[in-house]
């Protein structure tokens, strides 16, 4: 925490001043200024939908309603007790959180195993793997995910003729469809974690580390008792967004598995919304799937803003 | 560290630089194949007759110069807009004290986790509202919005990182606010704001969702990832053309991401150190 946010000037700002001070007049309602535009466009395009969203929640909302003009009718909770009493909105919310927390395991591991190793070696190296992991992180997620369908398709991709498992389909099987998808959206968004922190470990003093190795620490002990704990900041702000981008992963799964799979057996709850709502029409239901979605990530944030109190950090 | 360890690690790195990049360079390969040669049984990590053909099949085939303007376009804006008014807002947020401020912290940080995608349907039926279904428009207005955010809390390190002392000599030596604001602050916040803007960028630039939902009828319109999908037919994908389209749609965010390199990992330091 700086030290100069808590400068007595700006507690006392709240309070009136005397008019020798002309500059400060108005210090009340200049932050309110520089926030209006910020709170404007949030208001109408972020909050607004989200009420909008519930709203919708809770009508009977299709085609008719949309552009037959029928009028909409309030169905309570019917949208909810409609998704709940079906199989495979379950089978998918499964799928969702057992997929998410697999590409947060694996982006983790592998980002927080090579911003290790950037520090163990020379600058040519550490200079070639930043820019390729920049490639990677730069690669736009549907063009990321056509190459990589590329990369292991049955006929003409070299990972099967490499491996030798001649026209083996990955998109078929539901586990290596997903497997697929997993090693693509890891690639992307290892990158991410691996940079940051890898400025987080250059910003630990050498002399901290220097002097666990002269006491004797193994490389593994260092890591894990000071690194770390120290990292421990860094390392919240990378897995709370990963498990953000991760929960909602559509463009991948969209584009790879065409739309959720074989018989939707890869769906996730984001295609399987957008399904709902613009492919069937059934805009009410799509809501609702839509505020579980919102409901779970905003359970995380409210776990993520508890962990920040306990470090005691100020806002 | 001994000698063989540190060979052995910087080994290990460039070997994994190789896989990382591998995909990225089978991308180009592909693109630059002959006709042919991609539907080739064995595939050859090379090619010899390098070609063109691919890439005037994309722009020959649709409107494709003007769809990477679009998209060009809806990201500028985005970046522009959202990395002006996320500075404000971060300004605001650090700068001062007043009522509400750690409460509005705290919606910033709630409405980051917002995923944008369940929002599809009500700006979809907002868009319609608003007349904008079809028109840029309608991606522009959204990702700002979803930028804003992320943008506000990351920039807000930066902002604090400035010295109060600072602010006092630049009005001590006459500076109005909006002067102090824009010719003292927002040079020295910039590094934060090309970290931020790398993000913003990337989001916008990628957006598949609210293109596919919101741009239904008008195809003049349309951004990049859609054009590249007409490419690919799932059954009997054009792996030529798909890896054209991709390879162009992939070089902006290259170049961009190489002219902000340096910055972005001090920028991202700077961002979570506080």
């Amino acid at each position: 925490m700086t030290v100069a946010s808590r400068t007595p000037a700006g507690r006392a700002a709240p309070r009136p001043r005397p008019a020798a001070t002309p500059r400060r007049t108005g210090r009340a309602g200049t932050p309110w200024i520089y926030l209006a535009p910020a709170l404007v466009v949030l208001g109408g395009l972020l909050v607004y939908p989200v009420y909008q969203l519930g709203l919708i929640s809770f009508l009977e909302y299709t085609q008719a309603q949309v552009s037959g003009g029928q009028p909409t009718s309030f169905r309570g909770l019917g949208n909810y007790a409609e998704l709940f009493g079906d199989p495979e909105f379950w089978r998918v919310l499964l799928a969702t959180v057992l997929f998410a927390a697999a590409c947060v395991v694996s982006t983790l591991a592998v980002g927080c195993a090579l911003a290790v190793l950037l520090t163990r070696v020379r600058a040519v190296p550490r200079l070639v793997l930043m820019l390729a992991a920049l490639g990677a992180w730069a690669t736009p997620a549907v063009t990321g995910s056509t190459v990589w369908l590329l990369l292991f398709d049955p006929d003409f991709g070299p990972v099967n003729r490499v491996l030798g498992l001649g026209d083996h389909s990955w998109t078929y099987g539901r586990y290596s469809a997903f497997a697929l998808v997993l090693l693509e959206v890891v690639w992307c968004s290892f990158p991410f974690v691996m940079v940051t922190v890898y400025a987080g470990i250059r910003a630990v003093p050498a002399e901290v580390l220097e002097a666990a190795a002269l006491d004797g620490a193994s490389q593994w002990r260092i890591w894990r008792s000071v690194l770390a704990p120290m990292l421990r900041p860094i390392l919240v702000v990378v897995t709370v967004q990963s498990v953000i981008w991760d929960f909602k992963v559509f463009t991948q799964i969209y584009v790879m598995t065409n739309g959720g799979g074989i018989a939707g057996q890869n769906l996730v709850l984001n295609v399987y919304a957008y399904q709902k709502a613009f492919a069937s029409s059934q805009y009410g239901l799509g809501s609702a799937i839509g505020v579980v979605m919102l409901l779970i990530l905003l359970a995380v944030t409210l776990g993520y803003l508890r962990l920040l109190r306990r470090q005691g950090e100020e806002l | 560290m001994r000698r063989p360890w540190r060979f052995a690690a910087e080994a290990s790195a460039l070997l994994i630089a190789a896989v990382v990049a591998f995909p990225l360079y089978w991308m180009v390969l592909s693109a630059f194949r002959p006709a042919g040669e991609i539907e080739s049984d064995t595939p050859r990590p090379w090619t010899l007759a390098p070609s063109l053909d691919s890439f005037r099949r994309v722009f020959g085939q649709q409107e494709f110069g003007r769809y990477f303007l679009n998209s060009l376009l809806v990201a500028g804006v985005v970046v522009v807009a959202s990395a002006l008014i996320a500075f404000l807002a971060a300004t605001a947020v650090t700068r001062f004290r007043f009522r509400f401020r750690t409460t509005l912290l705290i919606m910033f940080l709630v409405a980051q986790m917002v995923p944008v995608e369940a929002l599809t349907i009500p700006l979809f039926f907002l868009m319609r509202d608003l007349g904008q279904l079809n028109t840029l428009g309608s991606l522009i207005l959204p990702h700002i919005a979803f930028s804003l955010p992320f943008a506000i809390w990351m920039l807000r390190g930066f902002v604090k990182a400035v010295p109060e002392a600072l602010e006092e000599a630049a009005y001590l030596d006459g500076a109005s606010r909006s002067r102090f604001l824009w010719q003292v602050l927002f040079p020295l916040v910039f590094p934060g704001l090309v970290a931020t803007s790398v993000f913003s960028f990337i989001s916008t630039w990628n957006d598949f969702l609210f293109a596919k939902s919101f741009l239904i009828s008008d195809t003049s319109q349309s951004t990049l990832p859609m054009a590249l999908l007409v490419f690919y037919n799932p059954d009997d994908p054009d792996w030529g053309g798909v890896m054209a389209a991709s390879t162009v749609m992939t070089i902006p965010v290259l170049v961009f991401f190489v002219l902000v390199q340096r910055r972005l990992v001090s920028g991202l330091g700077g961002a979570v150190k506080d």
